[in-house]
C-alpha cells in the first residue's frame, strides 16, 4: 500500500477501497463472514422454512439424542431443537441488532453533541453515564422490568438504554480530539453550522473507534439478552430465544447434554463470528 | 497608488485562561500584548516569532476562531481563510480531495452541480493538480499536494485576505519552492492579500512586502522587509537574523 | 571509524516489498561530522536507524555491512547490540519530549546508560551526570537533575538528550534532525554545542538532516541521498558550491535564501 510519489518521493498510502478486504489476507473477515453469514442464512431460512415446527409436542419423542431426523435431537416435549434454536436465533439476533442500534443511535448523538459543545451540558450527560454505568447492568435491568413489564420489546428499550453510555463515551472522546484539528477550523472558516461540521465533518472520522464499539456491544447485547430471558423476563412463552431455551436445557443438562450444549455453541458463533467480523473490519481500518 | 486597507488591527490583547471553568480557578496567561497594525490590499505581510510569541493566536483571534480578546479587528475582506501548517490535520481525512473543495461552495450553496463541478476543476488546475487527484483522500496524497489541496480549498471561495500560518515550513525545500511560487502566483492573479506567518526569516524575506516581529506576544519591530534585513533596530531582531544566517 | 558497505535495507509487510535504502556506502574518520542530507522519503532516517541497530528484524531485512570500529553491527545478535547501542552509539532525536519518559526525572533518565552499562556506585554516576550535564551547558544542573520533562523547554530538553547519549563517551554521536523543532535561536546554539562536543571528546557525529542551512554550518562532509541511493559526498564547501549532480543542484537552488521571488 505503499507508493512513492513521484513530486516528492514521499511514501504516500494508497487506498484501494472496501474491496480490498476480499483481497487481501484478512483471515478475520472471512471467517467472520463465514460465520454470521451461515447463522443469518439460517435466520432468514426460518421465517419461511422449518423442519418441523418448533411448537409442534411429540409425546413419543422425547428428549431423543441428535439423530438426521432431529439434529440437535428434541426436547423434553419432543420438539425439534434445531426448529427452536433457528426460531430462538432469530429472536435473539433481533434483540441484539434493536439494542444496538438505539445504543449507537442514541450514544452517538449524545456523544458528538457533549464532545463538541463541551461545558455544563457536557459534564452532566457525562456523569448521569457514568452513574448508569456503575449498577451492574443486569440489577439494572431488572429494575427497569419491574417498571416496564417482562416482553420481548421491554427488554430491547431496557438494553438499548443500558447501552447508550458505551457509545456515548467512545464518540464522545473522539468528537473532542477532532474538534480541535484544523480542518475543522477550515471547516469553520468556511461558514459551515455546528450541525453541518459535527455531523458531516467529524462523525465519519469516527467510524474507527465506533466499529470496535459496535462489534463489542453487539456481543455484549447477546449475552445480555440470553441471560435476561435465561432470568426470564426477556421473550416470553410461546416464543424462543436462545436464552429461554438454555433456561429450560439446564434442567436435563445430565439426562440430555446435547439439549444445553447446542444452545451454548449456536450463541458461541453468534459472537465469535461477530467479533471476527469486527475485528476484521477494524483491521481493514487501520491498514487502509 | 493608492492603498485599501483589508485588515486593520487596534490595541489587540488576548488572554489564554488555564484550569476548570467549574471550580473558577483561573489563571490568565497574556498572549498578546497591544498589537497594532494594518494590512493593504495585494500586501504580503509577514509576522516572524520563535514559539510563543503569539503568532498563530494571532491569526485565529483575526480569523474569530478563539474569541477570547479585547481590542478591534476590522476585516473587509469577505470570508478569510487560513492555510496551516500540518497539512496532515487540515484536511479531512475522510473526505476525497473532491468534496472537500466542494464543501465551501455546497456552504454558500449558490451554485449548481455543474457550477460546482467547473470551479472545483478550474481551482484544481490553477494549484497545478489535475483531475486524477479528484478522487483521492488526503492520505493518498503527498505533503505538497496536500497543501496545494489546502490552498484550493482556501482559494475557492476567493477570499481577498489569506492567512498563511507556517504553510510552508512542514515540506521539503524543494516543495516549498513549488509552493512558494504557487502562492506568489495566486497572489498576483487574485490581487490577494496574506498575512504570511512564518518562523523562517528567509522564506519570509523572499515573498514579504513588510514584516512585523514579535516576541512574547508583543509586536517588537515593524518594518519593510529590506529596512527588517538591512537595518534591524530591536536587539531581538537581530539576534533572530544572526541565528539564520 | 564507521564503514558502511553496500547497505540494503528492505520493508516488507504481508502484501509488498519496498527497498528503502538501495546499496549505499559510506565512511566515516575518528572525529569528524558527517551530514546526511536528502528530502523525506530518501532513506536517510532509515540508513540511521540501520547503523543505531534499532531496525526491527522481522519488519525488514538489511543485508551489506555495517563496520564500527570493526564490529559488524548487522551480524550482531541481541545481547552485543544492546552493549553497542549502549555504549558505542549515542543517538539523538528529532523530538527530545517523545524520546523522555514523562514521569522519571532528567537525571534519571540521563543515568540510565550508566545503570545498564558501568559498574559505578550510585554516588559516582550522580557525579558523572552532573559533570556531562554542566558539560552540555545546562545551567543549574543540580536542579535540572530532579525536574521532569515538561518542565524544560525544547532546548533544555535536546541538551539533556545529548548528555544522555554522550553519557558512556560513545564513538558515534548519531544526531536525527536534532534541531528541526527547534526555534532558529536555540537551532544555532545547539550547533555550536554540538560543534564544541565534537571538538572536547572527539566524538564522531553522524548529522542527518533535511535543513541546508543547518548541515551547513556545522558539517565537514556531506553525503547527499535521494530515493535510498546517495547521489552525491564530498566536502561540504564542494556540495554546497559546486554541485555536480542535477538533483543535488536543484536542492541547493531550493534553499531558502535572501532573494527575491518573483
Amino acid at each position: 500500500m505503499i507508493e512513492v510519489d513521484e513530486e516528492s518521493g514521499n511514501f504516500a498510502m494508497k487506498n484501494k477501497g472496501i474491496s480490498s478486504i476480499f483481497q487481501g489476507k484478512n483471515v478475520f473477515f472471512r471467517i467472520g463472514s463465514v460465520i454470521t453469514g451461515a447463522l443469518v442464512f439460517l435466520i432468514c431460512l426460518s421465517t419461511v422454512w422449518l423442519p418441523y415446527s418448533p411448537t409442534q409436542m411429540d409425546a413419543t419423542a422425547k428428549l431423543n439424542a441428535p439423530s438426521f431426523l432431529h439434529l440437535f435431537g428434541t426436547d423434553h416435549l419432543g420438539r425439534d431443537i434445531f426448529s427452536r434454536v433457528m426460531e430462538g436465533a432469530g429472536n435473539t439476533l433481533l434483540i441484539a441488532t434493536c439494542v444496538v442500534l438505539i445504543g449507537c443511535i442514541i450514544g452517538t448523538l449524545i456523544g458528538s453533541l457533549t464532545g463538541y459543545f463541551g461545558g455544563m451540558a457536557d459534564i452532566v450527560l457525562m456523569r448521569v453515564c457514568d452513574s448508569i454505568t456503575a449498577f451492574p447492568s443486569v440489577l439494572l435491568a431488572l429494575v427497569m422490568v419491574m417498571l416496564l413489564g417482562r416482553g420481548k420489546y421491554q427488554i430491547i428499550l431496557i438494553l438499548g438504554i443500558l447501552f447508550i453510555p458505551s457509545f456515548a463515551r467512545v464518540v464522545r472522546g473522539e468528537v473532542a480530539r477532532q474538534r480541535n484539528l484544523n480542518y475543522i477550523y477550515s471547516a469553520k472558516l468556511m461558514g459551515a453550522g455546528h450541525a453541518r461540521i459535527i455531523f458531516y465533518h467529524i462523525l465519519p472520522n469516527t467510524i474507527s473507534v465506533l466499529l470496535p464499539t459496535i462489534s463489542i456491544g453487539f456481543n455484549n447485547a447477546v449475552l445480555a439478552e440470553a441471560s435476561m430471558s435465561y432470568l426470564g423476563v426477556g421473550v416470553q412463552k410461546p416464543d424462543t430465544s436462545l436464552g429461554g431455551m438454555l433456561a429450560e436445557a439446564q434442567s436435563y443438562l445430565t439426562s440430555a447434554p446435547y439439549y444445553a450444549i447446542f444452545i451454548g455453541l449456536v450463541i458461541v458463533l453468534m459472537i465469535l463470528g461477530f467479533s471476527m467480523l469486527g475485528e476484521g473490519l477494524s483491521r481493514n481500518n487501520a491498514t487502509n | 497608488m493608492q492603498k485599501t486597507t483589508i485588515l486593520q488591527v487596534n490595541q489587540l490583547n488576548s488572554y489564554y485562561t488555564k484550569g476548570s471553568k467549574v471550580f473558577g480557578k483561573k489563571n490568565a496567561t497574556q498572549v498578546l500584548k497591544d498589537v497594532n497594525f494594518e494590512l493593504y490590499r495585494g500586501e504580503v505581510l509577514g509576522v516572524v516569532g520563535e514559539s510563543g510569541s503569539g503568532k498563530s493566536t494571532l491569526a485565529k483571534v483575526i480569523l474569530g476562531i478563539t474569541n477570547e480578546y479585547e481590542g478591534s479587528i476590522v476585516h473587509n475582506s469577505l470570508r478569510p481563510q487560513m492555510v496551516f501548517q500540518d497539512p496532515y490535520a487540515s484536511l479531512n481525512p475522510a473526505f476525497t480531495v473532491e468534496r472537500i473543495l466542494e464543501e465551501p461552495l455546497l456552504i454558500y450553496g449558490k451554485y449548481g452541480k455543474e457550477e460546482r463541478k467547473r470551479r472545483v476543476m478550474e481551482m484544481l488546475e490553477n494549484v497545478g493538480l489535475s483531475e486524477e487527484h479528484l478522487k483521492r483522500k488526503p492520505r493518498e496524497l503527498s505533503g505538497g499536494q496536500r497543501q496545494r489541496v489546502s490552498i484550493a480549498a482556501a482559494m475557492i471561495v476567493h477570499p481577498q485576505l489569506l492567512i498563511l500560518d507556517e504553510a510552508v515550513s512542514a515540506l521539503d525545500v524543494t516543495i516549498q519552492a513549488q509552493i512558494l511560487d504557487l502562492l506568489i502566483r495566486l497572489k498576483k492573479e487574485h490581487n490577494l492579500s496574506y498575512l504570511f506567518i512564518s518562523h523562517d526569516l528567509n522564506v519570509v524575506y523572499q515573498c514579504c512586502d513588510r514584516v512585523l516581529v514579535m516576541k512574547d506576544g508583543e509586536v517588537v519591530e515593524e518594518n519593510t522587509v529590506d529596512g527588517i534585513f538591512d537595518k534591524p533596530q530591536h536587539e531581538y531582531t537581530k539576534q533572530l537574523l544572526e541565528s539564520a544566517q | 571509524m564507521l564503514d558502511v558497505y553496500d547497505l540494503h535495507v528492505k520493508f516488507h509487510n504481508a502484501k509488498q516489498e519496498k527497498e528503502a535504502v538501495k546499496g549505499i556506502n559510506l565512511h566515516m574518520d575518528d572525529g569528524e561530522i558527517l551530514g546526511l542530507v536528502g528530502e523525506s522519503g530518501s532513506g536517510k532516517t532509515v540508513t540511521a536507524m540501520a547503523i543505531s541497530g534499532l531496525i526491527n528484524r522481522s519488519q525488514a531485512t538489511c543485508t551489506g555491512e555495517i563496520l564500527l570500529d570493526g564490529v559488524d553491527i548487522l551480524s550482531c545478535d541481541r545481547d552485543c547490540l544492546r552493549k553497542l547501542q549502549g555504549k558505542d552509539i549515542g543517538v539523538v532525536f528529532q523530538e527530545p519530549v517523545s524520546f523522555m519518559n514523562p514521569v522519571k526525572t532528567i537525571g534519571k533518565q540521563i543515568e540510565e546508560s550508566l545503570v545498564i552499562h558501568s559498574n559505578m556506585t550510585p554516588a559516582e554516576r550522580k557525579e558523572r551526570v552532573l559533570y556531562v550535564m554542566s558539560a552540555v551547558e545546562l545551567p543549574n544542573p543540580e536542579q535540572v537533575y530532579h525536574k521532569y520533562p515538561h518542565e524544560l523547554s525544547g532546548g533544555m530538553l535536546q541538551r539533556a538528550m545529548i548528555a544522555g547519549a554522550l553519557m558512556t563517551r560513545p564513538k558515534l554521536l548519531l544526531c536525527d534532525e536534532p534541531t528541526t523543532a527547534l526555534d532558529v535561536t536555540i537551532q544555532a546554539q545547539i550547533i555550536q554545542l554540538l560543534k564544541r562536543v565534537n571538538k572536547e571528546f572527539k566524538i564522531g557525529i553522524l548529522f542527518i538532516s533535511h535543513d541546508l542551512n543547518v548541515v551547513r554550518k556545522l558539517c565537514d562532509r556531506v553525503v547527499v541521498m535521494y530515493h535510498g541511493e546517495i547521489v552525491e559526498e564530498g566536502k561540504t564547501d564542494e556540495v554546497f558550491y559546486h554541485p555536480r549532480e542535477e538533483y543535488t543542484k536543484r536542492l541547493i537552488s531550493a534553499i531558502p535564501t535572501r532573494k527575491k521571488r518573483s
